[in-house]
């Protein structure tokens, strides 16, 4: 089955999602994230999701609950690169992600991350 | 009895030709050319184009009935002729005049075709008048039409015209809305917004509420809705000229906006937005 690669940077993770994301590859990448985080010991998350053009409420939760496992695991977590349409999407669908931080690129998003370290 | 019918038409029309076109623009120049809408070659030459349409019709038609296929030329000539005027700014009784003011000549002259045959006169009469009113209404349809076209173009031409983003500083937009939010709107000014967000990367949004006559609860939950998706591309969101009376309404109604930034000016905003970003503005000290 196919896996979303996480890959380490310092004491973060940064997680691309360049394919379509279905049920079940969206559970295994909260497995495999979450194991990572504490076994890198990772201090913050990054979750690009800019090639994503399509959200459906499963992963629109998913990513939102994702956050929140890494934040128990005491790990910051950003999302990056939302879709204008895939913002409005969530909003019409009343997830609005509270308690993840958002960031316009991956740039941004790990100045963000930098930043709640210091 | 109907080719018969059709037949004796046709012969009227050719024979009276230029009689009945003097006639008809004449009863016609006095309502059309009042306003200045149009010139009197240009009515000339629609009258000619119709009457030469119908007879053709009219020839090969073997019906009187102007619904039938047989008849959709004068129907397409009609068509045009209606959504012209409703761009030229005729009225629809001034439109549908067009027609029916053919009636009267081609009455006379039918009168005098048929002086002998009284019967056949009436008969021939009442399927013209059918013929004519179906015609003029159809005129009308077309005419409401095309007005109605005009108008939702124009609707959209609001909407687009009524949702300027715009770039104050660096990484700092202004999005100044102007007269009442509705869904279609706010989707619109969501769409803008966060179109233009991922253009200039901007990390701040003031959303001006200067201009937004009233608030009720949907419009502010259309508000909310727009700050959660400019969040959600990582863009902060200040509100901003909310006006006293607005003030007392958000209170009154229990819209709970502890999670956006307000300010009563723009500019009040501008300079939060300023310190966000880390930049500031000073005025020049006299030497």
């Amino acid at each position: 089955m196919d896996r979303i690669p996480i890959l380490r940077m310092g004491d973060c993770l940064i997680v691309a999602i360049q394919v379509d994301m279905h049920d079940r590859l969206a559970i295994a990448l909260q497995d495999d994230l979450t194991a990572r985080i504490v076994k890198d010991k990772a201090k913050g998350v990054l979750i690009d999701i800019s090639a994503l053009d399509i959200v459906d409420s499963f992963i629109g939760r998913m990513i939102s609950n994702t956050a929140a496992m890494a934040t128990v695991l005491d790990a910051q977590t950003v999302v990056v690169g939302m879709q204008p349409s895939v913002a409005i999407t969530l909003v019409e669908l009343g997830l609005t992600l509270t308690g993840v931080r958002t960031a316009l690129d991956v740039e941004r998003g790990m100045a963000l991350l930098k930043q709640r370290q210091r | 009895m109907n080719a018969s019918k059709t037949a004796a038409l046709v012969e009227v029309l050719t024979r009276h030709r230029d009689t009945l076109l003097t006639d008809w623009l004449n009863q016609h120049l006095s309502i059309a050319l009042r306003r200045g809408l149009t010139t009197e070659a240009e009515m000339n030459d629609q009258f000619r184009n119709f009457l030469s349409i119908f007879s053709e019709t009219l020839a090969k038609a073997d019906t009187l009935d102007a619904s039938r296929p047989e008849w959709e030329p004068v129907r397409a000539f009609l068509a045009d002729m209606s959504a012209h005027r409703a761009r030229q700014g005729f009225t629809p009784v001034e439109t549908a005049t067009f027609v029916f003011s053919l009636k009267q000549p081609l009455y006379a002259c039918l009168r005098e075709e048929f002086s002998t045959r009284r019967e056949e006169l009436a008969e021939v009469n009442w399927s013209v008048n059918l013929l004519f009113d179906a015609l003029g209404l159809f005129t009308t349809e077309v005419f409401q039409r095309s007005r109605e076209a005009i108008i939702s173009r124009q609707q959209e031409e609001l909407l687009e015209l009524s949702t300027p983003v715009v770039q104050l500083w660096e990484g700092i937009l202004a999005l100044p809305l102007i007269g009442t939010l509705d869904s279609a709107r706010t989707q619109v000014v969501m769409e803008s917004l966060l179109q233009k967000i991922v253009e200039t990367g901007a990390a701040i949004s003031i959303i001006d509420i200067t201009g937004v006559p009233t608030v009720d609860t949907l419009v502010a939950q259309h508000l909310l809705k727009t700050v959660a998706a400019a969040r959600l591309m990582g863009a902060d969101c200040i509100i901003s000229g909310i006006r006293p009376q607005i003030a007392q309404t958000i209170v009154h109604l229990g819209v709970d906006l502890t999670n956006v930034i307000t300010k009563s000016t723009l500019a009040d905003a501008f300079i939060v937005a300023l310190q966000k970003s880390g930049s500031s503005i000073s005025a020049r000290v006299a030497s």
